[in-house]
């Protein structure tokens, strides 16, 4: 004779929301070949660091009044707090949620009296890898409570929302069906920790909302702008999905 | 100063990334500009064929196997072993003409969402307003209705 509360056991186990099985944050560095992970663990092979390069350059070149980044953050960018690095994207009361790339791009615009850039841009991207970089390591850390709480539902909602003629959201391939095979390929997780990456077969460093646009082409859906609301958003909600998940900006991705 | 200006006004990649958005797709041009043809389901399956078209087996598996059409080898194994890499998202369809009657087949691939709401399956034949943000290039079903009469065929001869 079983006790009755044993009866009840089942039941009871129906009863925990499924959110407490979510899947383990895995980097998609794990499902890389040996080779791609000597590449992107090796800094003289992996040619993210080209990148890196270029972006300390950027970062030691003086702007329109004579001041550099590195004239404020050391001119390795020592002074650079790596935890406040993998904070980001954080929130602002002024301008809302920020992405490191936006807050590059309006210390570069106010502190050195520039031109802000266009969002991508080819010089932010090396500056962002490079401000990434420093970080290397660092678990990501995104708070989404308070007012980023909004931005991150509302990117939740982008990542759950079918999309294109293709018709499947982001949480298809890369939460319900991580880990299976779509035709050769393992799909993983679409952790963005190692963003910016360097893609092999693109043979060039590619940012995300370069990679968000890439995927909705796939799916065959009109993409956002780089830098619209719906992608930044979109990379609140990824960041705070992937934290505690190291950094480990250049990746080398195939 | 004014030759910054320039420079930061031709830098091209954010430009070519929107570029290769917009234009790289529509150059590939829509699959095809047929008339959409209202179907209706009862229960599960939808027993009348779209149309009142008639499926061919052959070009059915032809559509099965091209990537930019039904792509079915993606996500689904299927008795096609001269195609390499199956994937493993789906169920296998071995069989599946011995396990589902022709209406409900049809159902299952005109609409999987009708069937289960959840699931990674899209609709390859919807109603074209209802596919979300899709590309200019793409303001269509996925598949035309002869092509999906063809798969329904092409999978009713797997027993």
């Amino acid at each position: 004779m079983t006790k009755w509360y044993m009866q009840i056991v089942p039941f009871a186990l129906l009863m925990i929301p499924g959110s407490l099985f979510a899947l383990e944050p895995q980097s998609s560095y794990e499902l890389l070949s040996e080779e791609l992970k000597q590449m992107q663990d090796d800094d003289f092979a992996n040619p993210g660091m080209a990148t890196v390069d270029r972006g300390r350059e950027l970062f030691q070149k003086p702007g329109f009044n004579g001041k550099s980044c590195a004239s404020c953050h050391g001119d390795d960018g020592e002074k650079l707090d790596p935890e406040r690095i993998a904070a980001y994207p954080i929130y602002d009361e002024e301008h809302g949620p920020v992405t490191l790339q936006s807050r590059i791009n309006q210390c570069y615009a106010y502190h050195q009296e520039e031109f802000p850039l266009l969002y991508d841009a080819d010089e932010l991207i090396a500056l962002e890898t490079f401000v990434r970089h420093r970080a290397r390591g660092e678990k990501m850390n995104v708070d989404v409570s308070g007012p980023m709480r909004e931005h991150y539902e509302a990117g939740k909602e982008i990542f759950h929302t079918r999309i294109g003629q293709r018709d499947m959201a982001c949480v298809h391939c890369h939460e319900t069906y991580a880990g299976q095979r779509l035709r050769g390929q393992i799909l993983n997780q679409a952790q963005i920790n190692g963003f910016p990456i360097y893609r092999v077969t693109d043979g060039n460093i590619m940012s995300l909302h370069e990679k968000f646009i890439g995927c909705y082409g796939t799916l065959r859906a009109m993409p956002y702008e780089p830098g619209s609301q719906e992608y930044i958003d979109l990379e609140v909600y990824m960041s705070a999905r992937g934290n505690g998940l190291p950094i480990e900006t250049p990746g080398v991705r195939q | 100063m004014i030759v910054s200006v320039i420079a930061k006004l031709f830098n091209f990649r954010p430009v070519l990334t929107a570029l290769v958005g917009i234009v790289g797709f529509s150059l590939s041009g829509p699959i095809h500009g047929e008339e959409y043809v209202e179907w209706e389901a009862e229960g599960l399956a939808i027993p009348e064929p779209l149309g009142g078209l008639q499926g061919d087996p052959q070009r059915g598996k032809a559509v099965v196997i091209d990537r930019d059409r039904g792509n079915c080898l993606a996500c689904h194994l299927m008795p096609i072993p001269e195609e390499p890499m199956h994937g493993t998202v789906a169920p296998p369809l071995n069989g599946v003409g011995s396990r589902l009657s022709e209406g409900q087949l049809r159902l299952r691939i005109v609409n999987e969402q009708r069937v289960n709401p959840n699931t990674i399956m899209p609709a390859f034949y919807k109603r074209p307003d209802k596919y979300h943000r899709p590309h200019p290039a793409y303001k269509t079903t996925v598949l035309t209705a002869q092509e999906v009469e063809d798969v329904v065929a092409y999978l009713m001869t797997l027993k």
